[in-house]
């Protein structure tokens, strides 16, 4: 796949899996792994880039007797996923089109 | 591997980078490992679902800006003794001009590569614009009555045309290689600045 089409895939990924409630690393992980592998080393590069960008947030949380990062989701991070959406909407409006003209031709 | 001795190499693999950096991707690490030991999972297997230190090691490296590495690199250099500085200052009519000469070299390299391209890129458009030019003025040719010239010069311009197709696939894969050289370079770049790091 086009690196930079994954990219953007894997940042949607990570964004949903913490739009219903505030997730940690692992658990992200996990969530997606029946949709796409995502290595620990990936999943960082993503969260770093996420939060810069304000599409979530970090917090620090105590979790039997240790400390662990919680993310949470901005409106930025939303509106990303809604946008995220709506691109697909079109290309997948480009793919009936093009599966069509496939059938025509069989 | 133990989790203290992953996370001890670990440090070690990012040294170079900046201190918070490091600090935070370990932090992220350990977490990691604590979650998969809650799970269930045995300490050495939480360890080695993280990944090796040296794809850690280079996927950071990869996502961190140069000019980042470069001034932690300036900021962890120890303070210089009176003597140093003199000689430092004293020497800086050779040190200075071989280092300018070395960032020289780098950036001609740099700039030789996107030469190539360019002119590459021009071969391709000079053939496409001979292709046109060719059988505009060939047609011009034949349109005065001189049809066997007019033939000679359509002809000259459609191989043109063909050349400018083979041409193309070259320059694209070129660009292609040459984006990517140009990748590897900064990666090795930044390597550089950290071997000499771990040696000071």
């Amino acid at each position: 796949m086009d690196v930079q089409l994954k990219r953007g895939l894997l940042d949607v990924c990570v964004l949903a899996a913490i739009k219903s409630e505030d997730s940690y690393g692992y658990k992200i992980i996990k969530d997606l792994k029946p949709y796409v592998q995502l290595s620990e080393s990936t999943l960082y590069t993503i969260l770093k880039r996420l939060e810069s960008a304000d599409m979530l947030t970090v917090r620090t949380a105590e979790h039997g007797g240790r400390l662990r990062k919680y993310y949470h989701i901005t409106g930025e991070g939303r509106k990303r996923i809604e946008e995220f959406k709506k691109e697909w909407e079109e290309i997948l409006a480009i793919y009936r089109f093009v599966t069509k003209e496939e059938d025509g031709d069989a | 591997m133990h989790k203290q001795e992953f996370l001890a190499q670990l440090q070690k693999g990012l040294s170079g980078l900046p201190q918070s950096d490091i600090e935070e991707r370990l932090t992220f690490y350990s977490e990691m490992i604590e979650d998969r030991m809650e799970e269930g999972f045995s300490e050495e297997e939480a360890v080695s679902a993280a990944g090796s230190v040296d794809e850690i090691a280079a996927q950071a490296v990869e996502d961190t800006p140069f000019a980042k590495i470069a001034r932690e690199r300036m900021k962890s250099k120890r303070r210089l003794k009176a003597w140093e500085i003199v000689l430092l200052v004293l020497g800086s009519p050779i040190w200075l001009s071989l280092g300018i000469a070395a960032a020289a070299v780098i950036f001609s390299l740099y700039i030789s590569l996107w030469a190539v391209m360019i002119s590459l890129w021009a071969v391709f458009v000079s053939l496409v614009a001979g292709g046109l030019g060719g059988i505009a003025a060939g047609i011009g040719f034949i349109c005065r009555g001189n049809v066997l010239s007019g033939l000679a010069v359509i002809a000259a311009g459609l191989v043109c045309a063909g050349l400018s197709i083979f041409m193309f696939h070259g320059c694209r894969a070129a660009t292609k290689g040459i984006l990517i050289c140009t990748k590897k370079m900064a990666v090795w770049m930044k390597n550089c600045f950290m071997k000499k790091e771990d040696a000071s």
